[in-house]
């Protein structure tokens, strides 16, 4: 086992050759991002900074109701508004043909099944005359009575044969009732987690513009294929008479996973006014119209045996979606993996609210459910009077438990050892509340990590464009860039097949005139735009010609039948002070196991951007619904608090060199979500190993934490 | 955006007289706040008057041995100047634990004071609100209201005042110079803001047309020592969830002989803290004083459904930070 020393890493300028014994390969260096000039200039051009000539500007109209339907629309005083080109409705609005996604049928009825939806677009010469018009128009509701909260009584709830990513609703393996009760130490545990939002850094926006029968649009998307055949579908259109193009994307965090609102919006509106459209959305419509995350309740029931091991683990969750289409948070998943037991139920019960659509946010039922899963143990923990690491290892499987398949590979216990010896765990004192410094009590705490390794089928094309003395390459692929540095790494993989420096590879991403790709989500993106770059580069480098196009479908679909994760295990210090209740994370510590790391920069950058966001669900970030109004109280970054640098001291990530032949061609299994998964636990376990005190709910802030008077 | 008309003022006077001429006109200084409320249309002035450029930027020392600040001096030159760290430390933590470097660099001392409420409901259009319009009612008493008032509140508003500085300001007995149409006049900065009573969209005394011109402290208290310490969700860019300023001189015989405390993120207004000053005066500087001073001015307190944590919050902040100030404890850095 080797562990790479991330703070320690060399810089490389990334032009090693194959072959050259003395230099680092150019899989797995540290490459800078290809795009990082034109970012840091300003030249790298986002949806809402291509404009087309003759550009006007959508405003969307948001809902002032949480439940009802709109009666009357009067856009007098709107369309009174100098420079005012057009108001949309549900009325007068194109015809949209049926989508997948039932959220992207706007302004087709007068329905309104939640605060927020949109029922109207202004489009006016200028952001501000659009924006002016959206406030001077006049909508009339029929309100009727509305739903928000969610809880584990509600009349309403349902137990759904599936949760999100395919995933049976509910699973049984053994007798989970008859090991519970025989068990000599049994938990019963309910943990509680409000709605959270992806809010990145670049909210949506769109740029559509008719040229003939033809739709071009620029997104801000995580996946440019998905777009341009929805949009295809929802406008009668052939794919090919559909162009979708998400050059730069500012963050996504699973909100652009699916086509939203402002590409909709934007290609109706410019569809009517027979002008180029474009619509960026105002952060504070982010939360109901980009989905979220759906809070939870979570039980746990653990059934334990005197030596730690599990013969019995419950999980059962609680959650909500809205009326117009079903997402169920699978937060009970990873019990089915984690860790072995005689008797094991989990399963998700759901309930339709009027409520906003919830979806994927930042490792979608990993982040809340090992949250949930993670405390637990560390209850038992304490409660057995048994080492939480010592008790993980206890319970590490052999199989994954539910499916009772081999893991491709499985290194949570390297994690967690390597992860102690770093964070100092061997000197930790397990009493509780036992450290102070002055008014704050100092606590230590660790959690496992765990995310699927997806894989999805890719297509992708190179092209050899030199002559013998200076190869030059060119890769196509519909890839992502939303920051992770995809092209970058992409650009790597080529490099490293086909045995080039990597400046003579040139890769276009970004556009659904690129050869077709899935999105950039559920930490796959690199798994599958990887397997189809490395399949063309190979079969180029095999073949006498010059181009080649490749399709993985049948590797991807031909692949054996492993559990295949991503492991890692988080440590966390936490300061919590008892005049205020503020809790800090003093130090931050990730190890993951996640098979090879492609580029030690961009890899980094995403186990503590991971992390970060980890810190930000345990103590920072928190949403309220209004039950009287019916929506999302807190709209804007003063409002809804992502951690600020001065929450985030001391983070450092490190990872074990993981060879898994069980993957896919270049051996990585993501990294975009693992990061997140075992930060809120750790954080949280560190507080009680600080105070004494079980919280069970985050954020962990002042109001929840008290103060010792 | 509602469409609007724009001037820069040549004076003080200039400005004032501009105002007069313009029903619906806002100053603008440093524009943090007024033009985010204007793009939410929370804030819909007919005229700006663009007080930015006044030479209101000088901080100058005053005859009695005090300060006398200009309204446009920024935030981060407040805090940063030689003085105010020497001689009035809990002004210069407070502005260093309010908003973020990039929005202290811009703000200035006057809008500061001037800033509104953050209240959720205040600023969205589509939530009745008693401050944005008379009349509709306060969804936030009823609502998610963790954030608002517990002292001092109205059954029309039950909003916070965000101002880190002005708690500061309130507990140094600092001046606000007001300069308007009839004349120039002083307010004690402690009184600037009101209570929201039945009126809650009036933030503060101001008179239609009155621009803050000059803000003034007295000499500090001889022998005293002040600190501000503010509570909050993250440890940088937030709002107080309570804070206090506490401005102690204690005679060689443990005697308080001055006090001054003050609360931000309890009520309308900073909030002086004069019963809690009454106690300390004359009393022994010890803990034991401290929390009866605490307790006593808390007692007035009145909880909403997820506030009551402010409580003992409050009381905390206010025995620590004084406490800090006597030495029996060690004083603690402002954090940014």
């Amino acid at each position: 086992m080797a562990v790479h020393d991330t703070t320690d890493t060399t810089d490389t300028t990334g032009t090693t050759r194959r072959g050259d014994r003395t230099a680092e390969p150019v899989l797995g260096s540290a490459a800078p991002r290809r795009e990082g000039p034109a970012k840091l200039t300003g030249t790298a051009r986002y949806a809402a900074e291509h404009t087309p000539p003759d550009c006007a500007y959508g405003w969307p109209v948001a809902a002032a109701v949480a439940h009802g339907s709109v009666t009357g629309i009067d856009d007098s005083d709107a369309m009174a508004v100098p420079g005012a080109l057009a108001v949309l409705t549900h009325e007068n609005a194109p015809r949209l043909g049926e989508p997948d996604d039932p959220t992207l049928l706007l302004l087709q009825s007068p329905r309104v099944p939640h605060r927020g939806w949109y029922v109207a677009l202004a489009v006016g010469e200028t952001p501000e005359a659009a924006r002016e018009m959206a406030r001077a128009l006049h909508v009339s509701y029929d309100e009727e009575p509305h739903d928000v909260l969610v809880h584990p009584d509600h009349p309403k709830l349902y137990h759904p044969e599936q949760a999100n990513g395919g995933y049976p609703g509910a699973c049984e393996r053994g007798d989970f009732d008859a090991e519970y009760d025989a068990a000599p130490h049994r938990f019963d545990l309910t943990y509680t987690l409000g709605p959270l939002h992806n809010h990145p850094m670049e909210p949506h926006a769109a740029t559509a513009v008719w040229e003939g029968g033809h739709l071009i649009a620029y997104d801000s998307s995580q996946g440019a294929t998905v777009v341009c055949q929805t949009l295809a579908t929802m406008f009668g259109l052939d794919p090919h008479q559909v162009t979708v193009v998400a050059e730069h994307v500012g963050g996504g965090f699973g909100s652009k996973g699916t086509p939203r609102p402002p590409v909709v919006l934007a290609a109706m509106g410019a569809k009517h006014t027979g002008r180029a459209v474009k619509v960026a959305l105002p952060r504070r419509e982010l939360p109901f119209v980009v989905g979220h995350r759906a809070p939870t309740v979570q039980r746990l029931r653990i059934g334990a045996r005197d030596d730690g091991t599990l013969a019995a683990l419950g999980h059962d969750v609680t959650t909500h979606t809205s009326t117009v289409r079903e997402f169920v948070e699978q937060a009970a998943v990873p019990s089915r993996v984690m860790y072995g037991s005689d008797g094991s139920r989990t399963g998700h019960g759901v309930v339709a609210l009027d409520v906003p659509t919830p979806s994927w946010m930042r490792a979608p039922g990993e982040a809340p459910g090992m949250y949930a899963l993670e405390c637990a143990m560390d209850e038992v923990a304490t409660a057995l009077g048994i080492d939480p690491i010592e008790l993980r290892l206890r319970n590490i499987p052999d199989r994954e438990p539910d499916s009772g398949r081999p893991f491709s590979s499985h290194h949570l216990a390297d994690c967690l050892r390597e992860g102690a010896r770093r964070f100092g765990w061997e000197r930790r004192d397990p009493r509780p509340g036992a450290r102070r410094d002055g008014d704050l009590l100092l606590g230590t705490g660790v959690a496992a990590s765990t995310y699927p390794a997806y894989v999805a089928p890719s297509t992708a094309s190179v092209q050899a464009l030199g002559d013998g003395s200076r190869p030059a390459y060119h890769v196509r692929i519909n890839a992502t860039d939303i920051g992770t540095g995809a092209r970058t790494v992409l650009a790597q993989v080529a490099a490293d097949e086909l045995g080039v420096p990597l400046e003579a590879v040139r890769i276009d991403v970004g556009s659904s005139d690129l050869p077709a790709a899935p999105l950039a989500g559920g930490s796959s993106g690199t798994a599958s735009w990887g397997w189809a770059v490395h399949k063309a580069c190979r079969e180029l480098r095999e073949s006498d010609g010059t181009l080649v196009t490749v399709d993985t479908t049948s590797d991807v679909q031909g692949q054996e039948e492993y559990a295949r994760h991503a492991f890692g295990a988080v440590f966390a210090e936490v300061s919590v002070d008892t005049v205020t209740g503020e809790v800090r994370v003093r130090r931050l510590l990730g190890v993951f196991a996640a098979g090879r790391i492609l580029n030690a920069r961009t890899a980094r950058s995403q186990f503590i951007g991971g992390m970060t966001m980890g810190l930000g669900m345990a103590l920072t970030e928190h949403s309220s619904l209004d039950t009287r109004l019916g929506g999302f109280v807190e709209k804007d970054l003063a409002g809804y608090h992502v951690p600020a640098h001065a929450d985030v001291p001391d983070i450092d990530a490190h990872w074990i060199e993981e060879h898994d032949p069980y993957l896919n061609p270049v051996g990585g299994k993501g990294i975009g979500e693992i990061g997140i998964v075992g930060t809120p636990a750790a954080i949280a376990n560190a507080v009680h190993h600080a105070t004494g005190r079980r919280y069970r709910e985050l954020p962990l802030t002042p109001d929840r934490v008290g103060v010792v008077a | 955006m509602k469409p609007f008309t724009f001037e820069r003022a040549t004076s003080p006077e200039q400005a004032v007289s501009a105002f007069a001429a313009q029903p619906h006109a806002r100053f603008l200084a440093g524009g943090t706040n007024l033009v985010d409320l204007m793009k939410l249309g929370v804030e819909t002035p007919e005229h700006l008057i663009d007080v930015s450029r006044l030479p209101l930027n000088d901080i100058e020392p005053t005859a009695d041995g005090g300060l006398r600040v200009g309204a446009n001096v920024r935030n981060s030159d407040l805090a940063a100047h030689t003085t105010v760290c020497r001689s009035y430390p809990a002004l210069a933590q407070a502005l260093l634990a309010g908003a973020s470097g990039q929005l202290r660099n811009l703000a200035t001392t006057g809008g500061n004071l001037l800033q509104r409420t953050r209240c959720p409901y205040f600023q969205d259009l589509s939530a009745p609100c008693n401050k944005r319009e008379p009349g509709s009612g306060c969804s936030a008493r009823e609502g998610v209201n963790r954030d608002m008032a517990v002292l001092g509140h109205s059954e029309h508003c039950v909003a916070t005042h965000p101002s880190d500085m002005a708690v500061a300001l309130a507990a140094y007995d600092a001046q606000l110079e007001l300069l308007g149409p009839e004349g120039s006049r002083t307010v004690p900065a402690a009184e600037f803001h009101r209570l929201p009573e039945d009126t809650p969209q009036r933030d503060t005394v101001l008179r239609p047309g009155e621009l803050i011109s000059h803000v003034t402290l007295p000499p500090p208290p001889a022998g005293a020592r002040a600190a501000y310490r503010k509570a909050r969700d993250r440890a940088s860019y937030a709002f107080a969830l309570a804070s206090a300023a506490a401005v102690l001189a204690v005679d060689g015989d443990g005697t308080v002989r001055h006090a001054a405390l003050a609360f931000g993120g309890l009520a309308h207004r900073p909030w002086r803290a004069r019963t809690a000053e009454q106690v300390l005066t004359g009393s022994r500087a010890d803990a034991e004083t401290f929390a009866r001073a605490a307790d006593a001015e808390l007692a007035a307190a009145r909880p909403l459904s997820d506030n009551a944590f402010k409580v003992p919050l409050a009381r905390n902040l206010a025995v620590h930070t004084l406490t800090a100030l006597t030495g029996d404890a060690p004083n603690r850095p402002a954090g940014t």
